[in-house]
């Protein structure tokens, strides 16, 4: 029973992780695709997504068969290590944002950025190169951050392929919204996803970094939910004792 | 041969923007945990110790990290 309980708050925290990092991503990928598409046209921006996202399914066809063979106390370690990496540094942009330090990531003005620079590179006939390029790029390394989120999240909860099909969702989830509402993605609380995020991100990197370790838990897996309210907790006190005081500019986003 | 030193270096270049960029403390910080946490359990043999240590290296780990960007964006 405890087994049980224990196996489905990891389900529930990894299906929430990976889709909010998917969402928050692809949020950000969609933004600059649309920018292209409406500036230079259609046919190079779906080209260069279309290739981005085949070289994203390959580095997760070749990635996460080969770390599902690993073994699963070094692998837990180095996972749960990048973890505690990464998502310490999503929390402290997340932090610095909302303690005003740093600009809110904001899509609209991601958006008038990329057409400005897009419109300023003239027209071009034919097959657009640097729409599909800026595409490209903008899909590509949007999404290695939701592949790193799958693999690393996936491979050691013994779930790649709920990570895999729950990252797919959020995909397509936010695709056809952005389809249907094009500009209208800066509504995407981006800042509190990012956020909550970054605090699941430490909780699983916290928590996988001392079972490599051979570390016990108390509680076992339900220590997750102990970790992700505690460093939640943290996040809310440090950004309140942080905040910016008045009249002091606020950096980029 | 140069383009394959081109092609290693551009992949060694991007995992330390990744794991380090610019916030290299964070980076020491998670090193220092693992050495703690290792050194705990398996030296000292204090479970409780290593469970304690983790999070709480992690979380002083982030408040530094946000005092020093702070403290670079006041100056």
């Amino acid at each position: 029973m405890v087994a049980t309980v224990s196996g489905s708050t990891t389900t529930v925290v990894l299906v929430l992780a990976v889709f909010l990092a998917a969402t928050v991503e692809m949020v950000e990928a969609l933004t600059i695709v649309v920018a292209v598409g409406h500036t230079r046209g259609w046919r190079s921006a779906l080209e260069g997504t279309g290739v981005a996202l085949v070289a994203l399914g390959v580095l997760v066809a070749i990635f996460g068969p080969a770390l599902v063979r690993v073994p699963l106390d070094p692998l837990r370690l180095v996972v749960g290590s990048v973890l505690l990496i990464f998502g310490l540094q999503w929390l402290r942009k997340a932090i610095l944002r909302s303690s005003g330090y740093v600009g809110m990531h904001d899509e609209d003005a991601i958006y008038e950025r990329t057409v400005t620079s897009l419109r300023a590179e003239g027209a071009s006939v034919g097959r657009d190169r640097v729409s599909f390029v800026v595409a490209f790029k903008g899909v590509f390394l949007e999404g290695v951050e939701i592949v790193v989120a799958v693999l690393t999240l996936g491979t050691s909860a013994h779930r790649l392929g709920l990570a895999v099909i729950v990252a797919a969702i959020a995909v397509v989830l936010v695709g056809v919204v952005g389809v249907v509402v094009a500009r209208q993605l800066s509504r995407v609380p981006e800042n509190l996803m990012k956020m909550s995020v970054g605090v699941m991100l430490v909780s699983f990197g916290t928590f996988w970094t001392g079972e490599g370790l051979r570390v016990r838990w108390p509680g076992g897996d339900t220590m997750l939910l102990v970790l992700v309210g505690l460093y939640a907790l943290v996040v809310a006190v440090t950004i309140r004792l942080a905040r910016k005081p008045m009249g002091l500019a606020t950096g980029p986003a | 041969m140069f383009r394959l030193g081109r092609i290693v270096k551009g992949f060694g270049l991007f995992w330390w923007d990744f794991l380090v960029g610019d916030t290299p403390e964070i980076t020491v910080v998670v090193l220092l945990i693992l050495g703690v946490v290792a050194l705990a359990r398996d030296v000292a043999h204090l479970n409780v110790l290593a469970y304690v240590a983790l999070p709480v290296l992690a979380i002083t780990g982030l408040a530094l990290s946000v005092m020093r960007a702070r403290r670079r964006m006041k100056t």
